[in-house]
């Protein structure tokens, strides 16, 4: 079992988690309650990284920050490092492909509320951050909740990305995913074994939650 | 109580997100062909256990690495399976110096145990069951970023076998992989590197033959140090020279230079 492995997974899940949740309810409640012209093309831009190879994303991503662009040069020269082959180059790759993860439930979330209830809340004087923070995000929650969990299980699983983007760089960008290849090509089945038991029970335990936490929602709000 | 885990969940992970620079202090990382699985692990824990400092070494197909290393990888010290790969990062300017051939290696004919095939140093067994018209998959490493796989190429086409059989090839990534393919029985078998089927638990697993050095371009394989590389990727540089770690890979079928 590799524990530093596991370490970089939880921290990818949760930095991707961090930097996603913020921006998916502002645009997935954006894309929920405004009408505006060429919102058909907005969403199928969001819904992109679904249905993208992820060698595509980790293609661009080298193209654009690898140490022979002056992208990635100019970067390098701020920061010391390129950004591929680091642990802020594999949370940026994994945010991107996570936009959809986070931004689908949660505008769902806000669209299942009624504009009654917003109107409502509006004529009862509360100010529009009031109207956000009491009445909209708790109704939203179990989206936002679903896309948080989602995000966080699809960040363990992802490894094509990883693995062009990151390397396998131990500590820096060996993931769960990619240090099961790593001691599968070492020959070392057995720890592989272990470690994708544990992914496998890690990703039956997060959906089992998804679905008790959607389904109490459910009853409490019947 | 819902709300309460999901305030906590977004608060936590904020914490935990922002502070997620990963610790700094760490061995220089050391990238290495595949072939060197079981050989270079030993060396480096050797090393460890002579000097008291150690290396993390990352394994690949040398024209992966190349390529990492020149979007900016930031290994130390990368050992190829050839000299080409090596090359061309001292030409580009991102090596410190030419570098030194540290070991010659060496190709088998690997078929596992129940498997059609015989294994034999002139590939006559391999004819036979191309002949024959049964023979199942082939593997090899990709030819194009493993230079095991690229002698593999040119021993198959020296013996007139490669157009017979090039339907047939499974190819792996690195050779670590193709031999895989070749010992678990999803292949008849493969041309892998001497190293790995020396190493542990290969020996019960199938036959071997090894493939004559003149039947392709000998696998001369060369190290550079980079141009970030520190005091202790150097030290690791001078002790692969170094008699205990000849030996080792001796031990593990290199042919070494005097």
């Amino acid at each position: 079992m590799d524990w530093t492995a596991l370490r970089v997974s939880l921290w990818l899940g949760a930095g991707t988690i961090a930097i996603l949740l913020p921006f998916g309810i502002w645009f997935g409640r954006l894309l929920a309650i405004h009408q505006f012209r060429g919102k058909v093309f907005v969403e199928a831009l969001v819904t992109v990284p679904l249905v993208l190879p992820p060698t595509v994303l980790g293609f661009y991503l080298l193209v654009m920050f690898g140490a022979r662009s002056p992208l990635g040069q100019a970067f390098q020269s701020l920061v010391g490092q390129t950004l591929p082959f680091s642990f802020e180059g594999l949370l940026l790759a994994s945010a991107i492909a996570n936009i959809p993860f986070v931004v689908q439930p949660i505008q769902r979330g806000f669209e299942a509320i009624p504009s009654d209830v917003r109107d409502a809340a509006a004529c009862c004087g509360l100010t529009p951050w009031q109207r956000f923070a009491r009445i909209e995000v708790p109704l939203a929650w179990p989206g936002i909740l679903t896309a948080a969990i989602l995000t966080f299980a699809h960040t363990l699983g992802e490894f094509g990305v990883v693995l062009m983007v990151g390397g396998n760089l131990p500590g820096e960008t060996r993931t769960l995913s990619v240090a099961i290849y790593d001691r599968m090509q070492a020959f070392d089945d057995r720890s592989a074994g272990v470690m994708a038991a544990t992914l496998l029970v890690i990703a039956v335990a997060t959906l089992m939650l998804t679905t008790t936490l959607s389904r109490r929602v459910g009853v409490r709000r019947g | 109580m819902l709300r309460r885990i999901g305030v906590l969940l977004v608060a936590t992970t904020v914490v935990i997100g922002t502070g997620a620079g990963v610790s700094a202090q760490r061995p220089p990382t050391v990238a290495a062909a595949a072939n060197l699985n079981f050989a270079l692990t030993e060396i480096a824990n050797q090393f460890k256990a002579d000097r008291g400092t150690s290396v993390e070494v990352v394994f690949g197909a040398s024209g992966t690495l190349t390529r990492q290393i020149q979007d900016g990888a930031p290994f130390e010290l990368f050992l190829a399976a050839d000299e080409e790969f090596p090359n061309q990062l001292a030409k580009a300017g991102l090596t410190r110096d030419a570098g030194v051939v540290y070991a010659v290696g060496r190709l088998v004919i690997f078929a596992p145990n129940g498997s059609a095939l015989t294994v034999d140093e002139r590939l006559n067994g391999l004819a036979r069951v191309i002949k024959s018209g049964k023979a199942g998959r082939f593997a090899i490493a990709n030819p194009d970023v493993a230079p095991y796989g690229k002698a593999a190429e040119s021993v198959l086409r020296k013996r007139g076998l490669w157009d017979a059989i090039r339907p047939q090839l499974v190819l792996g990534d690195t050779i670590a992989q193709a031999a895989q393919f070749a010992t678990t029985g999803n292949a008849i078998g493969g041309l892998v590197a001497y190293s790995l089927v020396l190493g542990p638990g290969f020996a019960e697993r199938g036959k071997y033959a090894v493939i004559p050095e003149t039947d392709h371009q000998p696998l001369r394989q060369r190290m550079v140090l980079l141009k970030r590389a520190g005091a202790t990727a150097t030290q690791f540089y001078d002790y692969l020279q170094g008699t205990s770690a000849k030996a080792i890979l001796r031990k593990h079928g290199y042919g070494v230079p005097q």
